[in-house]
């Protein structure tokens, strides 16, 4: 089952790789509570994760995941300050729409944080673009209309972010597809997984 | 799929030791009327508690054989295929000390005096619910409970488990409660008691032995109850302003058809639920707060439990509003214990938990499936 996990959420293997065992971890937006389940299986976590999607606290329920049912925009007020070694949101920050301050949460409840996202900046987004049209593909596979993405970005977008968030970068992970993308990322990636902590003061 | 665990009947445990309450009030012996349904399993690792709330009692599912109109008061959730399956569980539901339903109670005869206790008859609390009903769970032969289950006040004996229980209880569910009343809620509880307290026919308690039942007093007090457990929208979606006769009469009769609700259900239960049961309960929920004998620190107070918990509240719940439902998660995330919390959409109030709604059910449904599978491992 693992497996065929990480074939449809590369994304997964590339945060397990940050976590080590045993770690405490709170997953925002986890939808069905693959993740937690795949950590909980290969890296024995502690985990939560918070959905707002009444389907998704019920699969969670069903894959035997800690769920708290909470919406993330209204912050994370149910959780104390460094309650958790990992925060992760995993392929959901460029749906937020209050995602600076949901990044302040992230820091605050977690000791780091871990993030994937969507490259916007991935050549063949560019290349629709330069055609006229917003990108559709494999990791951003909406139409303009219906696509639940408000804040898409780039690699150095959000980059500038950490840079002026006092946020420090403790690790990149650039993919594009299942391969991981070393050179020329913004360009050549279609996703990007980041683990980050906040510097110190 | 959803069928009924059919025909029921009522059992009674006797307690023949003295049993001091939490008080310090002591009672001579007590009884427990209880029923059971599913089969106990060979590793005695499968029994559910259900704790019931204000009004409940022992008889949760299925029917009686020369009854076969009374049915549980939560058969939507316990039977064959439902989500308290008694294929796979072993489900006990009792009937509270204190209780007017067939456990010993203020209407009960004091062995001591011939005469029903009346007001004689200790104010019990969650604390001393949880004791007997851990003397039922002896005298069944279930040493430890895959789960307790209970909403409103059945939620808080649920919770009582899990701290004063914590090896005797596996998982708890407490669905639309709170780990204490709010001030609003005791003053709800209050006005209620007063209602009943100062009914002429109330004689202090001792009521019985004038063949009287202060009927007036608990039917106020059920009627302010019932507002409580339903939602604005509710009451606007069910009667509105909508008027009995269609037109307005310039008197004090019933006009609207919420005044003729709330008198009907105010009479049906003054009929048969006794008026000092009703003092003690209201009595149990005000006094429940685990954090009081730590300095009000909740998370202090849960530090006991080892449980691992399911949390549910419903949106349009004023009278255990979704808010204090997250205080217990909280509380439990501070302990790192395993905590889900499920918050359902619902238009029905306090009374959604005896509901039937397809979310409600399917979280329900899908927490259970993993008990069972913990079960049969």
């Amino acid at each position: 089952m693992n497996a065929n996990i990480i074939q449809a959420r590369p994304d997964f293997a590339a945060i397990a790789q940050w976590i080590p065992h045993g770690s405490s971890v709170l997953d925002l937006g986890c939808g069905d509570g693959s993740l937690l389940r795949y950590l909980r299986e290969t890296r024995e976590v502690k985990g939560y994760g918070v959905e707002i999607s009444d389907a998704n606290i019920a699969a969670c329920i069903a894959n035997n995941v800690n769920v708290i049912q909470n919406d993330l925009e209204s912050g994370l007020a149910v959780f104390e300050n460094a309650a958790f070694d990992f925060v992760i949101l995993s392929q959901t920050l460029q749906a937020t729409r209050h995602t600076e301050a949901l990044m302040k949460e992230i820091l605050r409840v977690g000791r780091e944080g871990i993030v994937s996202f969507p490259n916007f900046g991935y050549w063949k987004n560019r290349l629709q673009v330069l055609r006229g049209n917003m990108p559709i593909s494999r990791d951003m596979p909406y139409q303009w209309y219906d696509t639940p993405n408000v804040h898409l970005c780039t690699l150095h977008d959000f980059e500038m972010l950490c840079a002026t968030h006092q946020v420090e970068i403790l690790a990149r992970h650039v993919m594009s597809g299942l391969c991981t993308v070393r050179v020329l990322p913004n360009w050549r990636g279609s996703s990007a997984v980041y683990r980050f902590k906040r510097e110190a003061a | 799929m959803n069928s009924s665990v059919g025909i029921v009947s009522a059992q009674r445990a006797i307690f023949a030791a003295p049993f001091t309450c939490k008080s310090g009030a002591v009672l001579a012996g007590f009884e427990l009327v209880y029923e059971t349904y599913g089969s106990l399993n060979a590793a005695k690792s499968n029994a559910i508690l259900i704790c019931h709330a204000l009004s409940g009692h022992h008889h949760v599912a299925g029917y009686y054989a020369d009854e076969p109109k009374n049915i549980g008061w939560w058969d939507n959730m316990i039977g064959p295929g439902k989500p308290i399956d008694t294929n796979h569980f072993f489900v006990i539901g009792l009937n509270n000390l204190g209780g007017c339903h067939g456990s010993t109670g203020p209407s009960s005869l004091n062995p001591a005096t011939g005469k029903p206790y009346g007001a004689g008859f200790p104010v019990v609390t969650v604390e001393d619910w949880v004791a007997t009903q851990a003397m039922l769970a002896d005298y069944l032969g279930v040493q430890q409970f895959a789960a307790i289950i209970g909403g409103s006040l059945g939620g808080m004996q649920a919770m009582q488990w899990a701290l004063a229980q914590p090896e005797r209880v596996r998982h708890v569910l407490a669905i639309a409660s709170a780990p204490h009343l709010s001030a609003q809620n005791i003053a709800f509880n209050d006005v209620a008691r007063n209602a009943i307290l100062t009914d002429p026919d109330f004689h202090g308690g001792d009521y019985y032995q004038h063949q009287v039942v202060p009927t007036r007093g608990l039917r106020l007090a059920r009627m302010l109850g019932h507002i409580t457990y339903l939602s604005d929208d509710a009451m606007a979606d069910k009667f509105g302003r909508e008027l009995r006769h269609g037109k307005l009469n310039y008197s004090y009769d019933i006009e609207f058809q919420i005044e003729s609700y709330l008198r009907y259900q105010g009479d049906k239960f003054a009929a048969y639920f006794d008026a000092n049961t009703y003092l003690l309960m209201t009595k149990a929920l005000d006094y429940f707060d685990p954090a009081r004998e730590f300095a009000g620190n909740l998370n202090k107070a849960f530090a006991q439990a080892a449980a691992r918990f399911l949390v549910v509240s419903f949106t349009t719940d004023w009278r255990f509003a979704p808010e204090r439902s997250r205080e217990l998660v909280r509380a439990l995330l501070h302990n790192k214990r395993d905590v889900s919390y499920a918050e359902i959409a619902s238009q029905h109030g306090h009374d959604a938990f005896l509901m039937e709604d397809a979310q409600y059910l399917a979280v329900m449904r899908n927490y259970l499936n993993n008990i069972a599978q913990e079960c049969a491992a």
